[in-house]
């Protein structure tokens, strides 16, 4: 390890990651937010009115909820060998992690005295936190999206329409993430004068990615305080689901500097890698330039961006935050995909064993843990003086919005699916 | 930062294009006009009969567009020629084939490749430059490289002797154009407005201004592009710059949403050449009425490098 401390590096660049791919229009803007974050990193009146945000109306510090029947599944059996603690980011308002973010960016939007959002989404969550700051902030807004995840995300759709966003349906590319942005990117370099693009992932042109991870360190810093009083150590694994990777880095970010904690990154497997039909940039993709940062990217032997998929629109995205490839690349994090089915199954279980209905990117995270924890018990690996191995899962948002898909892939619709659904339900109840 | 006179010094410093543009200006006292079109669309060899079309009805200069599933700076009508070229199969390597078989046919037009940053990093910077040159390619326009972050194309584009086109906007500080100006070659694409390509009723108002400032900064030769349609904005747009660069509304003509039958293909083929001879025609007039606009750099030897 280097003597700068790894939770303080900032961009533009995370090793040979990040930089600035955008045409030069937006340049001057990208100057501007620079210089206007930096200036209220020092200002105790932003700190002091995020925090006020945060404590009154995100409604944190979100809780640690020690999970031990799901942890019973994660290699602790009976007899407690395996603690699992969930980061509760699904208990903000707005029902994720994204708020934190978003909130941080529209005081500053304030500060910069513009009056227009734009922000893309794909399962909606950041869509629907930055529709719900610029109610509370009372700017315009309008989220792009697409028309793919406007579908698989209806719900959310009506929240964001609810709160006074126009939400503008993508149908050009994939119709998903990846060609949102590329649409918001198009309105921000013709109305960035009057505009903030609300980038909702630690990626993009500098300094997205240093910002971004800078709003979200609060997730870690809370988790780390909760489990040290909890646990009475630092977790031995800390989880997380990685699409742009936002809640990753935000709950990474705290336990960067202790070497003893080990990172888990699960990114979106789709229907394996040997398909072809994933998100998992780690396993199939190379370094490449998407969207203004230099990362990790799927993409073919010509650069052209590859399709991407995930049972989950939030992890359906062809690239990463470049400071997660800087920390694959250092051995700091390790990144590793997580199907459609296994994150569809250790959603049902968190479900059934605690009452908590995850989304369904958080799953990701979910399962991820029960690989992690069941491969330690089947090799003896313990905590520290043979105490229980410590999890720490970062539950990066509540699986509201994703009740339909749920109930879809568990046949639980009635009507005409209704039939074979109930008996796919027995037969998966009878297995469990 | 690089001064243009640390860059005039470099081993590389003549320039296919800016010697274009430099005889136009001493020759014919006029812009050149700069055309763009898509690689592969509809196919790779019916994109070489339109490219043909371009040069045979009054293009000076051609910008040839590698087709890229993420291109932010386009508009629609690119985009969905771009698109359709990916779909029909065009392949990243096609532009080479491409560029020697126009400078084959007309050797005293340029030819510089738009392309998006990343095709060119996956095939390698100087691998990518050394088959451009080898093509006859004159250089590159880079739309989301930034001279900031383009240390290897600098290096590759030295080494192989081509044009590096970055791009300026409204929005550039004093400072960044500066830094532009010195570290282009060819010349200096200046948006004329904030937004992405696509016809528009109107050039916008402050390119003239952005021209100036640009020429101010240290630019010998400023092209203007975004938004130029026509043969009057073209004229418009000529008064002040050293070229006018035109892409939507030569690609329009040939957008379909489906196959092409061939005699469907020739009447594509026509409404092209006669956009394109409505632009030439405004180049053409445009100090044709007005010596006393001719651009600062009108004394300016060809072979420079901005």
């Amino acid at each position: 390890m280097t003597h700068v401390k790894l939770s303080d590096v900032s961009g533009p660049y995370f090793g040979q990651y990040g930089g600035r791919f955008v045409p030069e229009a937006l340049i001057a803007a990208l100057d501007e937010l620079e210089t206007e974050f930096r200036k209220a990193a020092e200002d105790p009146a932003f700190a002091a009115e995020l925090q006020r945000l945060h404590r009154e109306y995100t409604g944190r510090p979100s809780p640690l909820t020690e999970v031990p029947r799901f942890a019973a599944h994660a290699g602790g059996g009976d007899t407690g060998a395996v603690r699992v603690f969930l980061k509760r980011e699904d208990l903000n308002h707005t029902g994720s992690h994204k708020i934190n973010n978003v909130l941080g960016q529209a005081l500053l939007v304030k500060r910069m005295g513009k009056k227009r959002l734009i922000a893309e989404t794909g399962a909606g969550q950041h869509g629907v936190a930055t529709a719900t700051a610029a109610a509370l902030m009372d700017l315009e807004c309008v989220v792009y999206m697409g028309e793919e995840d406007t579908r698989r995300q209806a719900l959310n759709v009506a929240r964001m329409r609810l709160l006074g966003a126009e939400v503008v349906p993508v149908k050009i590319g994939s119709r998903t993430l990846k060609d949102a942005i590329n649409e918001a990117l198009r309105d921000w370099v013709a109305n960035v004068e009057s505009t903030h693009y609300l980038l909702g992932t630690v990626t993009g042109p500098h300094p997205f990615p240093e910002m971004v991870r800078q709003f979200h360190r609060i997730i870690g810093e809370e988790a780390r305080e909760q489990i040290l009083e909890r646990a009475g150590r630092l977790p031995d694994v800390v989880a997380a689901c990685v699409g742009g990777g936002s809640n990753a880095l935000g709950i990474f970010n705290a336990f960067l500097d202790d070497e003893g904690v080990e990172l888990r990154g699960f990114e979106a497997g789709g229907e394996g890698i040997e398909s072809g039909r994933h998100a998992a940039r780690f396993s199939g993709g190379a370094l490449g330039v998407l969207h203004g940062a230099k990362s990790y990217l799927l993409q073919d032997d010509e650069g052209q961006t590859l399709p991407s998929h995930s049972v989950s629109a939030g992890l359906d995205y062809p690239s990463v935050g470049p400071a997660h490839s800087w920390l694959h690349d250092l051995g700091r994090a390790t990144y590793e995909p997580v199907t459609d089915d296994e994150a569809m199954e250790a959603f049902r279980l968190l479900c059934r064993t605690e009452g908590i209905i995850p989304a369904i990117e958080s799953a990701h995270a979910l399962a991820g843990a029960l690989r992690v924890g069941q491969a330690a018990a089947a090799q003896g690996r313990t905590g520290p003086d043979g105490e229980p191995l410590v999890l720490l899962v970062n539950l990066s948002g509540r699986g509201d919005k994703d009740v339909a898909t749920a109930a879809r892939w568990f046949g639980l619709l009635d009507g005409a699916e209704g039939g074979a659904a109930a008996e796919e339900l027995e037969r998966q109840e009878g297995r469990g | 930062m690089s001064t243009v006179t640390e860059q005039a010094s470099g081993p590389h410093t003549r320039s296919a294009t800016a010697d274009l543009i430099a005889r136009l200006r001493e020759q014919e006292n006029r812009p050149a006009l700069v055309g763009y079109l898509p690689v592969g669309y509809p196919s790779v060899d019916r994109s070489i009969e339109a490219l043909k079309t371009l040069v045979d009805h009054g293009v000076d200069i051609i910008e040839l567009g590698i087709p890229y599933t993420d291109p932010v700076l386009d508009g629609p009508v690119i985009q969905a020629a771009a698109q359709g070229a990916l779909d029909a199969g065009a392949h990243v390597r096609d532009v080479f084939r491409v560029v020697a078989e126009l400078t084959a046919y007309a050797p005293h037009v340029p030819v510089l490749v738009m392309t998006y940053w990343n095709p060119v990093l996956k095939y390698g910077a100087d691998a990518f430059a050394r088959d451009l040159a080898a093509a006859g390619g004159a250089g590159l326009i880079t739309p989301d490289l930034i001279p900031d972050e383009g240390a290897d194309w600098i290096a590759a584009s030295e080494a192989h002797g081509l044009d590096r086109v970055f791009l300026v906007a409204p929005s550039s500080t004093p400072e960044r154009l500066r830094l532009t100006a010195g570290q282009s070659r060819g010349f200096v694409y200046a948006a004329s407005l904030m937004g992405v390509t696509g016809v528009r009723s109107e050039v916008g108002s402050r390119a003239e201004q952005l021209v100036a400032d640009t020429r101010a900064a240290g630019a010998t030769n400023v092209c203007v592009g975004l938004g130029v349609a026509t043969g009057a904005q073209a004229t418009e747009v000529g008064r002040f710059a050293d070229g006018v660069i035109v892409g939507s509304a030569l690609v329009r003509p040939l957008l379909s949403d489906g196959p092409l039958p061939d005699d469907e293909w020739a009447v594509r083929l026509t409404n092209l050449a006669e956009v394109t001879e409505d632009l030439a025609a405004g180049v053409r007039s445009a100090r044709a009425h007005a010596p006393a606009d001719t651009p600062a750099g009108a004394t300016t030897t060809s072979g420079e490098a901005l």
